[in-house]
């Protein structure tokens, strides 16, 4: 594991910004440039920019990609109409999720139709080698991956749309949540979704690595008076815990399945073929055993992953999944799995650094913005 | 009172101390370092020592933590626990402005065998720091 990290197109952007890098999923990573609370709350009141192309850009051609997402996803690929973006799963013969991916349906000026899909860094080549086993069955399908030739950025924040979108040949604004379409930054091609990962309104784009450093640079121009601010991994991973959103390492693994996770709105099991299918339907007949929960630990110290939850009998009944202090809250909060009667009976408590603090269980999302808006024109 | 660093000593482990001889006796009031706050950013939370605990220089003192991570606070000098600075943990924000005065930690009366001349000057220090950033 001593391969040398790789660098994304904007790592001289990072480097000149004084960012802290750090390794993550075998890439140099920003985790701040300032600090992680300021950036945090950049995207919460402003508008804040991510270097997100360490992110898996897979993108699937030709007859059958339809059939072969179908097979491939929890939930249905081939009722997608052009421009929807859909968050999926994808599951092993087990029902264990190997991912959390996104899949939108687009088309190139030249109206080729393709699905693009986003996956985790650290799940990328994993995915590759997953998905190249199903080839064989749909040899007029080309699966390519754009990682590396080109960049991922994500806007976000509430003045995130209505400051950027003058950039953009198509308004972003005319995108509803979880919607994409090509369009062009000064004749640069881009893919905008309407998408995100912190709980804010914004969108992610795609372009060609050539053009990352130009893109970038405008949006921070365009918002320079909105207070627009780049922010690391660090402010990335505070805004989706406090967003109750799943992290793939931590909330997600090959031993947990969706409907534990909470997932079970991303699995389509209508009869549906797709592998773990059957696995799934036969355990959304019965509750499973542990499930996924908001904590408020009581105290000012954070709770971590890893650490150990128990129950008034002193049983050892869940574990930490995601802790940190919340920048919104100024509180620790954690995500975790504890066991289902648990849940029903709370006083529970995490120890955290040896000593047990009472703990609330809380409904996720800790953060819900208030302008929920569909972003309808 | 000021605290001027490039007169402090300083653990590898990015403590500081300031040894100070009064009536005979040596103690050095300690804390961390302008450099490893910034590294740590964003503090959180700290455990302070209990007083009237002995420490050996190296053993772990108490914990800080940052939104992101735990790291341990680690003693540069041997001898015991007389006071902490008890107002500091409430008030972690303030240490990234002021780390060598207000962000003292906890002052200990050096036993004979202090392990104080393993800690680097100033300049050495920085050298570290810049070697490592």
């Amino acid at each position: 594991m001593s391969a040398p990290l790789a660098k994304t197109p904007l790592d001289a952007i990072h480097r000149a910004a004084g960012a802290r890098m750090v390794s993550f999923a075998g890439y140099d990573m920003p985790i701040s440039y300032t600090s992680i609370v300021a950036e945090h709350q950049a995207c919460r009141q402003r508008a804040a920019l991510f270097d997100v192309s360490h992110m898996g850009r897979l993108r699937f051609d030709g007859e059958g990609s339809e059939e072969l997402l179908d097979k491939l996803l929890t939930r249905k690929v081939s009722d997608m109409p052009l421009g929807a973006v859909r968050y999926s799963l994808i599951c092993d013969h087990k029902g264990g999720v190997l991912d959390d991916v996104l899949v939108s349906h687009l088309e190139t000026p030249s109206q080729q139709r393709y699905h693009l899909m986003v996956v985790n860094a650290s799940n990328r080549m994993k995915l590759r080698t997953w998905v190249e086993q199903l080839l064989p069955e749909f040899p007029r399908v080309t699966l390519s991956d754009r990682t590396d030739i080109t960049a991922m950025i994500a806007v976000q924040g509430p003045l995130a749309i209505e400051v950027a979108k003058r950039l953009f040949r198509f308004d972003p604004s005319r995108l509803r949540y979880y919607q994409a379409a090509i369009t062009d930054q000064f004749s640069k091609p881009v893919l905008v979704s309407r998408t995100g990962y912190t709980g804010e309104d914004g969108f992610e784009l795609v372009c060609r690595a050539e053009d990352a450093t130009r893109i970038w640079e405008n949006l921070m121009l365009v918002g320079r008076e909105a207070g627009f601010t780049a922010a690391g991994l660090g402010a990335r991973d505070t805004l989706r815990l406090e967003a109750g959103m799943p992290l793939y390492g931590h909330e997600l693994t090959e031993e947990i399945d969706p409907l534990t996770a909470g997932l079970g709105f991303a699995c389509t099991l209508d009869g549906r073929e797709f592998i773990g299918e059957q696995v799934l339907t036969h355990r959304s007949s019965s509750p499973h055993e542990m499930v996924r929960v908001g904590l408020l630990p009581q105290t000012k110290r954070p709770a971590r992953e890893g650490y150990l939850i128990y129950n008034a009998a002193g049983e050892r009944v869940g574990h930490v999944t995601s802790g940190s202090q919340s920048p919104t809250f100024n509180h620790p909060i954690a995500m975790g799995y504890i066991r289902r009667e648990d849940k029903e009976r709370g006083n529970l408590q995490i120890e955290i650094r040896g000593t047990r603090v009472p703990t609330e269980i809380v409904q996720l999302p800790f953060y819900r913005r208030t302008n929920q808006s569909s972003g309808v024109k | 009172m000021s605290r001027d660093q490039s007169k402090l000593v300083y653990a590898s482990t990015h403590e500081w101390a300031d040894i100070q001889e009064v009536e005979g006796v040596r103690y050095a009031t300690i804390g961390v370092s302008a450099f490893a706050i910034e590294q740590l950013n964003d503090l959180v939370y700290m455990d302070l020592p209990e007083v009237g605990r002995e420490v050996n220089a190296g053993d772990e003192l108490g914990e800080v933590e940052s939104v992101k991570a735990v790291s341990p606070l680690y003693s540069p000098v041997t001898g015991e626990v007389v006071e902490v600075h008890s107002e500091l943990p409430d008030e972690l924000e303030q240490l990234n402005s002021d780390p060598y005065d207000f962000g003292w930690i906890a002052k200990i009366r050096l036993t004979s065998d202090s392990g104080i001349e393993n800690l680097l000057s100033f300049d050495d220090y920085q050298r570290q720091c810049s070697e490592s950033a």
